[in-house]
């Protein structure tokens, strides 16, 4: 029997999809602009009755990141209850907006209630208080939790509101027992409001209401550890209203102090927010003063703040936009808004073609594959890049999004004629279908996911299975769906095997679709020698995105198809051949020879330098403001399928422009992933006693205390080159770069693994927007950052912890070209093919409990945006790979692994000859 | 006995399907009418619900077959008994009445089979659930494609609709009250709600609650939209006695919905899924042993604490269910944390 599931006690809530609020969850944003008190927009919208425009509010809203909806109508001139209602039944119909919770926001109850009753998910009432007395606020809470809400408690008494620290505090407990006593609700079902009040007013009695919702909320989280804190953030700039430019820093200074105190959820324009590192620094030790009621005597610092405040006007935001293609026709303008990517009009515009058009398939096949071919012309002619078709295809998805609905009826309404008439329902073929997926054991698909995008944007209807796909499923999606193409990706060597088995059982299963080969780690000789022979009918490596598109549209071809086919086989025959001759041409040594060419340094002369600390040291939550100066920008562009050196590749003559882009995108998404906390750093560095015992082994002490130190010494082995070299040229293996046991000298090692965490919700944010271009590029920046993290962290350990080169000046340039001494080579890489060194690596530090990496049954990290490796500190250490070994070798390897020849045989295949 | 002790001991079985059933007895207009509705003006045949009137001695005899197979807990036939869904018949009248006979022919059933098998009293039960539909208008969903902001019934509205059925289902002796098939969670909020307001109104004690909501497709989402972790988050507040899945997918399909909830709910576990899928026929044709052995496969992971069939399935399946999953230890319940450790 398995172990009891252990449910937390977290705040739960739920759209159409679950908001689980988790001690590690940052910060949540509830977004404000459908608040008929605070938007001025979104009251004139509703008062004029235009609630599909008012929706749009809503739903950028969500495209904005507010993960929870506030929806307010309390205005003298409106119809409170008729104009909730109206507003959330539409709310509900719009699956994009219903997604995430609802925050039903009215001081009126009766509003709050007709509220409730238009929305399935778990909604937050904002709010309940005691004002009224304890019978009413009782009876509004036995309301609230018949329709399961969970309620934020206004810190306001028959008294009034609470403005002093205490007051906060003691409304706040009385309310929490009535509650949980009374009433019987769970406390994480309890959100708090302790009041944000102006502050800086020139009064002074205001002068401490930054502080006192500050350190009421610390005593409320510490009292009531389960409840959570919430407040109306802006109000607390109140006084400077109509500049923009104080309020943002003030609003900033201020949740950056009350959400260290515990602050949960908040009400906040997350657009309106400036970074707390950002806030020129005068303006932030103004803003800290007024909220921290610091220098304050006689108002002195909100003398300062209102002067500062004079001197800055709130800067313009305004941009022209160039409107004219507006006045086209409607198919001019889909093609406009594909081509540019726009899809401010999208939905609009394919609502209208599909009223021109008889039927909604007609506005697919026609004007959106019109202005798509455009794209694809322009893409294929070099004349748009990969980013700028990814954008034109989140703007096809969106139109088919409007679309998709109606023709889901019409298939409907034909489905029932046809069971009325008793015939047999027979569907247009459609479109070819394409299945994609990054096989069992990888987790990497960041090429698998542009893939899908050009490919989907050339027509074909993709079908993507995701990461870590075992063959079975792939394959049995892919006789159900009855997929055309089958393309698998991968980037880590054993996804290589992992391909050659899909090979193998389509084969045995005797399928007939082309398979397609793509991802980092697959090339054209691997497909011709391995993959090729497995599978008859059509194996072809892709390199790239834009070849798919011709690959498939071939390979779909009835004509092209069979001569397509026909070169390949030829061409990877040859390949083959030309291998197997070669592999005998190549002069290697006996193992004992390539041993003995070991690397020569002088131990004796040679002093190992001493790490600060033995054992492990652990980052938590590192500043990414501090890793992104770390960031190696060119890989950042290939995976984009743009090549050429950063930062010339900015102002290339072709894709210059283009590039510049994309690097501005992304260094949007970075400044926004920072401020809004998407993402968090994990690592872990370690160091510990080593020695070479053996040739190739190095014997690692664990730290003494250490929770591995009774496991015992463990043993590193290392694969060594044995190629013939040229005279005077060592055959490298890393054991050479630590001091061997007979020297006497005492070395060391290091290790060290890093992560970026908390991707996934965005991911499936933007994919529930249909933005992949978004999508890819996170998943880039986070690979990015992983890579500028381990990049950090080496500079660290030379300077500081393992402190062998002090004084070291090195430029972002100089490190990427890696001029720096000692290297950090991983497992699984070329220097160390061998993955399952890994295991040894995870276990000297700790790497699942301290960084939160899991390996996957191919030794894939994950999460994907991980590194990991060894450091060696001596000069003469250096990167390099090991090129294929001999048997005489690999016996030998077996023996000291103690693990089986098949299974040892499974993971060094890529390089045994 | 109290039906969480027999929880603790063992899975138990819920029924299968009433229509299936039915259908078995080729009923004709005037079978459904009977004596006291011959003059009814509309068409009343396909009112299964009205046979618990007019031939409950057929209701009566189904639930027994049930429990001979092995049911622990039977369902009374009240699917459709509410003032909405019997609009269709025009019989919004009878609606109360409706729940009060099911509840009988289901009490009778049990009285007379633990008559005949006087053993099985010591297994606890077997006890009558008062079975509470989807309605045919739902809450979350507009009727009208050009105006997405209609809806063609008040929340109010289906509350007080429940509220008379759940009166009703608790005067004719219900041990349980049972939430399902629920495709749009609203409705099953406002079920829950009226649940809440009667006990507290009439300041009975409550009965359990079992709700039971229905995955429609492969998206593994409610038709009104909601992944499972989200439905299950918006109806925990009525602290249920069990939560589940049931109909529109076969237990094949169901399967990683099931683990999916077993792994998230705090509560027990239901699961009925239908006799398969539909064949091309409309049919479902999934064999008992099938049938029985897919939920032996939940039952083995611990997945389920209750479990039965919905459309399709017939006593024997059910018979099926209950002999695979009879040895095998229930899911234990969650440890649910009050601190934050």
């Amino acid at each position: 029997m398995k172990d009891s599931t252990i449910i937390k006690p977290y705040l739960r809530l739920a759209g159409l999809e679950p908001l689980v609020v988790r001690p590690e969850t940052n910060f949540i944003n509830v977004g404000e602009r459908t608040n008929v008190t605070g938007s001025k927009m979104f009251a004139r919208l509703i008062k004029e009755n235009k609630y599909e425009e008012a929706l749009s509010v809503a739903r950028q809203q969500v495209e904005n990141g507010a993960q929870v909806l506030d929806v307010n109508m309390d205005d003298a001139l409106l119809d409170g209850v008729q104009a909730m209602t109206t507003f959330l039944n539409l709310v509900q119909s719009e699956p994009d907006i219903a997604r995430i919770p609802i925050m039903i926001d009215s001081s009126k109850f009766e509003i709050i209630e007709a509220g409730l009753k238009c929305v399935q998910g778990k909604c937050i009432v904002n709010s309940i208080s005691m004002k009224e007395g304890e019978a009413k606020f009782i009876e509004q809470a036995f309301i609230c939790q018949s329709y399961g809400a969970s309620v934020i408690v206004m810190a306001f008494d028959e008294k009034g509101q609470a403005d002093t620290k205490e007051r906060k505090v003691e409304i706040c407990h009385r309310a929490y027992k009535l509650l949980t006593e009374k009433v019987g609700f769970d406390p994480q079902d309890i959100i708090f409001d302790p009041n944000i009040f102006a502050i800086a007013t020139g009064l002074e009695e205001h002068n401490n209401y930054g502080q006192d919702f500050i350190e009421a909320t610390r005593e409320i989280k510490a009292l009531m550890p389960l409840t959570k804190i919430s407040g109306g953030v802006s109000n607390l700039s109140f006084a400077f209203r109509g500049n923009d430019h104080v309020r943002e820093a003030m609003n900033s200074v201020f949740l950056f102090y009350a959400i260290k105190a515990g602050m949960d959820m908040g009400i906040v324009n997350a657009g309106q927010l400036v970074v707390y590192d950002e806030i020129e620094p005068k303006l932030r030790e103004l803003c800290e003063d007024v909220i921290l009621n610091r220098n304050n005597d006689n108002n002195e610092a909100t003398e300062k703040m209102i002067t500062f405040a004079e001197t800055v006007k709130a800067k313009g935001k305004e941009v022209v936009k160039d409107e004219a293609w507006r006045n086209s026709s409607v198919e001019e303008r889909l093609k406009h808004s594909l081509v540019n990517g726009i899809t401010d009009y999208i939905d609009q515009d394919t609502e209208e073609a599909r009223q021109k058009y008889p039927k909604p398939l007609d506005v697919i096949e026609g004007p959106l594959m019109d202005g798509m071919n455009v794209v694809g012309d322009l893409f294929g002619s070099g004349k748009m890049f990969l980013p700028q078709v990814v954008k034109s295809a989140r703007v096809m998805k969106k139109s088919v999004a409007v679309l998709t609905p109606f023709i889901e009826a019409e298939k409907e309404l034909r489905r029932q004629a046809h069971i009325k008439a008793g015939t047999v329902n027979e569907e247009g073929a459609g479109a070819a279908k394409i299945l994609l997926a990054t096989v069992k054991g990888d987790v990497h698909d960041i090429g698998k996911n542009i893939v899908g995008v050009v490919l989907g944007c050339n027509g074909y209807d993709i079908v993507d299975l995701g990461v870590m796909v075992p063959t079975d499923k792939i394959l049995d999606t892919a006789e159900k769906e009855k997929a055309d193409i089958i393309g698998l990706s991968g980037l880590i060597t054993p996804s290589l095997d992992e391909m050659v088995h899909v090979a193998h059982e389509m084969k045995r299963r005797g399928m007939k679709q082309p398979l397609l080969i793509g991802g980092a780690t697959t090339s054209r000789m691997h497909t011709a020698v391995k993959i090729a022979p497995q599978y008859d009918n059509g194996v072809v490596h892709v390199l790239d995105a834009s070849r798919s598109v011709t690959v498939a549209g071939t390979l779909l071809n009835a004509e092209q198809k069979p001569d397509m086919l026909k070169t390949i086989k030829s061409e990877y025959t040859k390949l083959a051949t030309d291998f197997a001759n070669k592999k005998t041409t190549k002069e290697h040594l006996p193992f004992a020879a390539a041993q003995a060419n070991r690397v020569k340094i002088e131990w004796d002369k040679y002093t190992p330098p001493v790490p600060t600390f033995n054992g492990t040291k652990v980052f938590k939550d590192h500043d990414l403001s501090q890793i992104r100066k770390y960031i190696d920008w060119q890989p950042f562009f290939i995976a984009w399928e743009m090549h050429g050196k950063f930062p010339q590749i900015l102002s290339d003559a072709v894709i210059g422009s283009e590039a510049t882009k994309l690097y501005n995108d992304a260094n949007t998404l970075l400044d926004k992933l920072i401020k809004e906390k998407w993402l968090s750093a994990q690592g872990v560095v370690g160091f510990w006693e080593a020695s070479a015992v053996g040739p190739d082994t190095v014997q690692v002490r664990p730290e003494a205390g250490g929770e591995r130190q009774e496991a015992g010494d463990i043993r590193l082995e290392s694969l060594r080159q044995q190629s013939k070299k040229a005279g005077g040229q060592p055959n490298l293996a890393l054991s050479d770069f630590i001091a061997p046991s007979n020297t006497g000298k005492k070395d060391h090692i290091g290790a060290f693994s890093v992560t970026i965490q908390g991707i996934e919700p965005h991911i499936k944010k933007f994919e529930a927007a249909h933005d992949d271009y978004s999508k890819i590029t996170l998943q880039a920046l986070a690979d990015r950052l992983a890579e500028a993290f381990a990049e950090l962290l080496h500079e660290k350990v030379r300077k500081e912890f393992w402190g062998y080169v002090k004084d070291e000046k090195l430029s972002n340039e100089d490190l990427i070209k890696e001029k720096y001494v000692g290297i950090r080579p991983a497992p699984g890489y070329p220097a160390c093919p061998d993955h399952t060194e890994k295991y040894k690596l995870f276990e000297l530090l700790g790497g699942k409990e301290n960084t939160g990496i899991t390996l996957t049954e191919s030794l894939a990290m994950y999460p994907a945006a991980s590194v990991c490796g060894w450091y060696f500190s001596h000069p003469q250490s250096q990167y390099f790979g090991i090129g294929k070994i001999q048997k005489d070798q690999f016996d030998d390897y077996v023996k000291r692994k103690g693990m089986s020849v098949e299974e040892m045989g499974r993971w060094l295949r890529p390089v045994m000859e | 006995m109290d039906i969480r002790k027999a929880l603790e001991k063992r899975i138990l079985i819920i029924d299968g399907a009433m229509g299936t059933m039915i259908q078995r007895y080729k009923l004709e207009e005037s079978d459904y009418r009977g004596e006291r509705f011959k003059d009814w003006h509309t068409d009343v045949k396909g009112n299964n619900d009205l046979l618990c009137i007019t031939q409950p001695h057929i209701i009566t005899e189904i639930h027994k077959k049930y429990l001979e197979a092995g049911a622990d807990i039977i369902e009374t036939n009240t699917f459709s008994s509410t003032v909405i869904a019997m609009a269709d018949y025009e019989m919004q009248s009878l609606a109360y009445e409706l729940n009060v006979a099911a509840a009988s022919c289901a009490r009778n059933a049990i009285t007379e089979f633990l008559q005949e098998h006087p053993e099985r009293k010591d297994k606890g039960g077997p006890w009558v659930a008062g079975a509470i539909g989807p309605l045919n208008k739902t809450l979350s969903l507009s009727p009208d494609v050009n105006n997405p902001g209609f809806r063609a019934v008040t929340f109010d509205e289906v509350v007080s609709a429940y509220y008379e059925q759940v009166k009703g289902l608790v005067d004719g002796g219900v041990d349980i009250l049972l939430i399902e098939t629920i495709f749009d969670t609203l409705n099953a909020k406002a079920a829950i709600y009226a649940i809440k307001k009667y006990f507290r109104e009439t300041n009975k004690e409550s009965l359990p609650v079992m709700i039971s909501g229905t995955i429609t497709d492969a998206s593994g989402r409610t038709l009104s939209g909601q992944t499972l972790e989200a439905f299950y988050t918006s109806i925990m507040h009525a602290r249920p006695l069990s939560v589940g899945l049931n109909c529109a997918l076969g237990a094949k399909e169901m399967r990683p919905h099931i683990e999916e909830l077993s792994q998230i709910a705090s509560c027990y576990v239901s699961a009925y899924p239908n006799a398969g899928l539909p064949n091309a026929m409309g049919e479902y044709d999934e064999n008992p042993e099938d049938t029985g052995h897919y939920l032996e496969d939940w039952a083995k992971e611990g997945f389920v604490n209750i479990v039965g069939g919905c459309c399709g399935t017939t006593p024997d399946h059910i018979k099926h269910i209950a002999d695979h999953v009879s040895s095998i230890e229930p899911r234990r319940l969650p440890v649910v944390e009050t601190e934050l450790v």
